[in-house]
């Protein structure tokens, strides 16, 4: 991979981590707050998901009028569009533990680089379960033809 | 800034992230895929590293601009929970790890590169994720 592709993801990172800090999604009590439906419910995250939403619709239908991308060759995006029992179970234990923790992975990469200590004991264990699902899992409830791990991101 | 625009500013700024690691380099600003192949292969996918080196330091240079949770503050005195006990902090870890490679994304790749992308597939993983994390934390954090 060239060296503009590098620094172009050095950037995406950089960026990407300052709106996850101001958006306030690194502060695991107010994603609790907003997950938890109760009096004193904080909406702001859904203005965040809002305008993350809105700004990257609008920038990749202008992505599709394009044949590849500025410094690569491919725009490498999933084209499956099932509905499988791994989606739909992975999906749910992430919830799960999204809702124990008030973690997803982002918030909880920048929260151990800045040495919150929550989100270094969250991290340590989410890369655990990294592990323990390349190791044991990849091939839980995958249909016997399809047995090649697909990403979407 | 109140909450509703630093979410807005926020937002925009993650939407603008992932645009831009799409337009540039064709990837799906998907965090826990590219955290994946950071480890897998950290010499093949190098941007994948640098991604998440930049998520790092664009996360100081924020704290350093004064936003967010303040590395020596770990209680948010605000908030309406306690604390967060570790049980759970290593609960939701191994959870999010394994949950987030079995469904193929997280809430940046299905939550917002997904449903941009108008994918069935993250519309369907970000309700489920949305949902059960609302009811999880509804129970677990009133008790």
């Amino acid at each position: 991979m060239n060296m503009a592709s590098k620094l172009a993801a050095l950037a995406a990172g950089i960026i990407f981590g300052l709106g996850l800090v101001i958006s306030g999604m690194t502060d695991p009590l107010k994603v609790i707050a907003f997950l938890k439906l109760a009096p004193g419910w904080n909406p702001a995250l859904i203005f965040v998901m809002g305008s993350a939403l809105l700004t990257s619709a609008v920038g990749f239908a202008v992505a599709r009028r394009r044949a590849a991308p500025f410094f690569g060759e491919l725009f490498m995006a999933p084209t499956k569009t099932d509905l499988d029992a791994r989606l739909l179970v992975g999906a749910g234990l992430f919830g799960v533990g999204w809702g124990l923790s008030g973690y997803c992975p982002g918030p909880a990469i920048v929260g151990a680089f800045t040495l919150d200590s929550r989100a270094l004991a969250f991290i340590l264990a989410f890369l655990v379960g990294l592990a323990v699902h390349e190791r044991f899992l990849q091939n839980l409830l995958q249909a016997p033809e399809a047995n090649k791990p697909v990403s979407d991101g | 800034m109140s909450d509703i625009s630093m979410a807005i500013v926020g937002g925009v700024l993650i939407g603008s992230a992932a645009v831009w690691l799409y337009l540039s380099v064709g990837r799906i600003a998907g965090i826990s895929g590219i955290a994946a192949q950071a480890l897998r292969g950290p010499l093949a996918n190098s941007w994948a590293v640098l991604f998440i080196l930049g998520l790092g330091l664009g996360g100081w240079a924020a704290q350093l601009l004064g936003f967010g949770p303040s590395a020596s503050l770990p209680i948010n005195q605000a908030a309406p929970v306690a604390d967060l006990s570790l049980p759970l902090l290593i609960g939701g870890g191994l959870l999010v790890g394994i949950g987030t490679r079995m469904g193929s994304g997280c809430t940046s790749g299905h939550g917002v590169c997904g449903m941009a992308r108008l994918s069935p597939r993250s519309l369907a993983a970000t309700l489920i994720f949305v949902g059960v994390g609302m009811a999880v934390a509804t129970l677990v954090h009133s008790l």
